[in-house]
């Protein structure tokens, strides 16, 4: 895909980043993550208890190239938080363990803070955009 | 496809001072998990550690490389 001046798609996403202090795009819904790693990061969240929005890549593969051209970042899932890409499923995993994501959210981190990590799931979902 | 031992291969051969341990998690071929060590990583926050590892690879994460699940450490810290 080229550069263009004018990108609907890649401009609703930066829109989205801006509007929602916490986002959070992944394969799948935060319900139905179709994926691991998105499932992961979801259950970070929803154990910090966290309000976050949430964007289903999957239905159409340009909303993961211009994620990934805007964020440079190649995988799924992303977290932004306040504007900024905080990382994928392995550093919010990391920094939720650590108490960090808690901070970075502004949230109490609970007493027994642990992820339990899910086995990846079949691959035929996410295959649809191999 | 890409193996584990390949991907250790070129993970070290990019970063200076690295040790990289890769494991293939599902068997498929396709998913992999690394731990690197570098002295690169210094003074850098996560999100840059592991760009500098996705960068060895390009549109290949994504592609034949589905995921590359990463730790990163500097020496320090391993």
């Amino acid at each position: 895909m080229s550069e263009q001046t004018s990108n609907p798609i890649r401009d609703a996403i930066a829109e989205a980043i801006a509007d929602n202090p916490v986002i959070l795009f992944m394969k799948g819904t935060p319900d139905a993550p179709a994926c691991g790693f998105s499932a992961r990061t979801v259950a970070a969240l929803q154990a910090l208890d966290a309000p976050f929005a949430a964007v289903d890549i999957l239905p159409d593969p340009r909303i993961r190239q211009e994620l990934s051209g805007l964020s440079n970042w190649p995988t799924i899932p992303q977290l932004f938080v306040k504007g900024e890409l905080v990382g994928g499923a392995d550093i919010v995993t990391e920094m939720f363990e650590s108490g960090e994501l808690a901070q970075t959210l502004g949230v109490e981190q609970p007493a027994d803070a642990t992820v339990a990590e899910p086995q990846p799931k079949p691959l035929g979902i996410e295959n649809r955009l191999g | 496809m890409p193996t584990p031992d390949e991907i250790k291969q070129r993970i070290e051969a990019a970063l200076p001072g690295a040790a990289a341990e890769v494991e293939d998690y599902t068997g498929g071929g396709d998913h992999f998990r690394a731990t690197v060590v570098s002295p690169a990583f210094d003074g850098l926050s996560r999100i840059a550690q592991h760009r500098l590892v996705y960068d060895i690879f390009g549109a290949e994460i994504g592609g034949p490389i589905h995921a590359l699940s990463l730790t990163t450490k500097v020496p320090e810290q391993a």
